[in-house]
């Protein structure tokens, strides 16, 4: 199946990817050729199989309920792009 | 002093030979002069190095005698390293100096490790080839007009180059083998679960593994007994103590049971390749090891399934990259939407918008049973082949790669031809089993390298049979020209 221009302007914009207008026909072309490879799998007979996530099977472990952090706001703020009175500058969202 | 293992450094040190700190500057030295030909760092810390490097040698006259004292390394440009830029290769990742050190890092820290710098990569650690890093390509040292392998490729360089002993690397389909197969170097991708990946840039977090690269077994196994561990910050730790590597590497070969899948025999491996594969067989026959014909029979949908998997674990994982909280910000947003469509858009290189892409896709509405759900049923089928194979194994061979190192820019404009560079690698992430990859031999002056898979936890022993096998064979001693 192969996927049409608009499509991928739809998962760009899922992924919030801002591609040029010029790259979108390569972009597509490449993307179908990678599909091409990736629907190899559905000649595989995977009927009953369970799907693995996790290579030893592990399950979340678990931690005690309690704080093991300290505040490092000023750590982690000294490389933002744009902080202002401890907090992280956007363009205005609400009109 | 630059041909110097790590194993051989440790012994200088011990016998004041020279300093760790003598032994850090003339490494510098060496990187400035050599390196512009080869592009193998992104940062060069030389300050840090010699601090440390004058800490080793207080700590060494104090009395202590680790074997990693004073040994100079230098780390893959994903692991974070506190106060230095990390920059993953990539361009979003702009003036990020990290606020903490990975641990990893912290750990090769601790035994007084120096670090020299940070190493080149492909762009979040997607590539086979080391081009797509927003800091320009690696050159391989055995020939400038080609590739040095991918994702670890600034390591292999390097390494390879003597500019320095050993490098971490990580590897999620082959990116530490596969650039240790090209350049000459041993490799090892050890059991998902065993590095801790805390502070480690997540590309594909079920595949990620971190290890070392170096020019001998022995040297993995001193680097990766210092780099494995348990850590409660990486919630897929495993929680098992490290077997003595450094141990392991004495064990005779007598009775070690070799299988040879013919799947990595067939059409498209490079049949001189597969010859010098064949030799180091006769080799390790010789050494008392016996071999059978096995099958991994589901090793040629590997493929397909990782780059459905990995893409879409990435597109997860590189959402955190907004141009709001580090990295880049495109100039003079109008919205936020705008903010971060172009920060992303203009922050992220062409593979790397590709692998997102194609993973938003396997996981968006309707996909997601065709894509992600059978890819990880074909990743189940691919682990229960081994755990068959390993019933009456215990080491599986083959070779890494299906061919020499390639020219700069032969297989640019067609992605899908570089992913194929990966099939013989690829299914030791899927199955979270051990790889390890060394020195084989030479074809028109190239480094053909020779692949070793073990079960789970058997690092030990793949580092065991990779040593014994460099006791009797000296293709790990050769040096690149002009290097």
């Amino acid at each position: 199946m192969a996927l049409e221009r608009s499509e991928v302007e739809k998962i760009a914009h899922l992924a919030r990817l801002g591609l040029n207008e010029g790259d979108i026909p390569q972009t597509t072309e490449t993307l179908n050729s990678i599909l091409g490879l990736i629907d190899q799998m559905q000649a595989v007979d995977t009927q009953g199989i369970e799907p693995l996530a996790h290579p030893l099977e592990a399950t979340q472990r678990l931690r005690a309920d309690v704080v093991n952090e300290s505040n490092q706001r000023d750590v982690y703020q000294a490389i933002a792009p744009a902080v202002e009175s401890g907090l992280y500058l956007v363009p205005k969202v609400i009109e | 002093m630059h041909q110097l293992t790590l194993a051989e450094i440790a012994r200088g040190l011990a016998d004041k030979q020279f300093s760790a700190e003598e032994l850090s500057r003339s490494l510098l030295a060496r990187i400035a002069q050599l390196d512009p030909q080869l592009n193998s760092f992104i940062t060069v810390t030389e300050d840090l190095a010699i601090e440390q490097a004058k800490a080793a040698d207080a700590r060494r006259a104090a009395g202590e005698n680790g074997a990693l004292l004073g040994a100079p390394i230098a780390h893959k440009d994903l692991f974070c390293t506190d106060g230095v830029l990390t920059s993953c290769g990539s361009k979003i990742l702009t003036g990020f100096k990290a606020p903490y050190d990975a641990t990893v890092v912290e750990k090769l820290k601790a035994v007084g490790t120096v670090t020299l710098g940070k190493l080149n990569m492909d762009e979040f650690a997607m590539g086979s080839a080391n081009e797509s890093s927003h800091y320009g390509p690696v050159k391989n040292p055995w020939d400038l007009t080609r590739v040095p392998g991918g994702s670890s490729g600034g390591s292999a360089a390097a390494v390879a180059a003597r500019l320095l002993p050993a490098a971490t690397g990580t590897d999620t389909g082959g990116s530490i083998r596969q650039p240790a197969a090209l350049t000459n170097l041993t490799g090892i991708k050890p059991t998902y679960g065993r590095v801790s990946r805390w502070g480690m840039i997540a590309y594909a977090s079920s595949l990620d593994q971190g290890g070392p690269l170096a020019r001998t077994a022995e040297d993995c196994a001193l680097l990766l007994g210092a780099m494995a561990g348990f850590d409660s910050k990486d919630s897929t730790s495993v929680d098992q103590p490290v077997d003595d590597y450094l141990a392991a590497l004495a064990q005779p070969l007598a009775g070690l049971r070799i299988g040879l899948p013919k799947e990595y025999f067939g059409a498209g491996l490079d049949a001189r390749i597969g010859e010098k594969i064949m030799a180091v067989v006769e080799e390790l026959k010789k050494l008392g090891a016996t071999v059978k014909d096995i099958s991994l029979p589901n090793m040629q949908h590997a493929i397909p399934a990782y780059y459905v998997i990995a893409p879409a674990e990435a597109s997860s994982n590189l959402s955190r990259f907004d141009g709001v909280r580090f990295g880049y910000r495109c100039e003079n947003p109008k919205d936020l939407q705008d903010l971060y469509k172009r920060s992303r858009g203009e922050g992220f290189g062409a593979e790397v918008k590709r692998r997102i892409m194609v993973g938003t896709y396997a996981l968006s509405a309707g996909y997601y049973d065709a894509y992600y759900i059978k890819a990880q049923q074909i990743r189940r089928l691919i682990k229960n082949d081994f755990v068959a194979a390993f019933k009456d194994v215990d080491v599986i061979l083959g070779p890494t790669t299906p061919n020499l190192a390639w020219k700069l820019g032969e297989k640019n404009a067609d992605p899908v031809s570089a992913y194929l560079e990966d099939i013989y690698t690829i299914t030791a992430n899927l199955a979270g089993i051990p790889g390890l990859s060394m020195p084989a031999g030479f074809v028109d002056g190239l480094p053909v390298g020779v692949q070793l898979l073990g079960n789970y936890f058997q690092e030990g022993r793949l580092l065991n049979v990779a040593h014994q096998y460099q006791q009797v064979s000296d293709w790990h001693k050769q040096a690149p020209k002009g290097f």
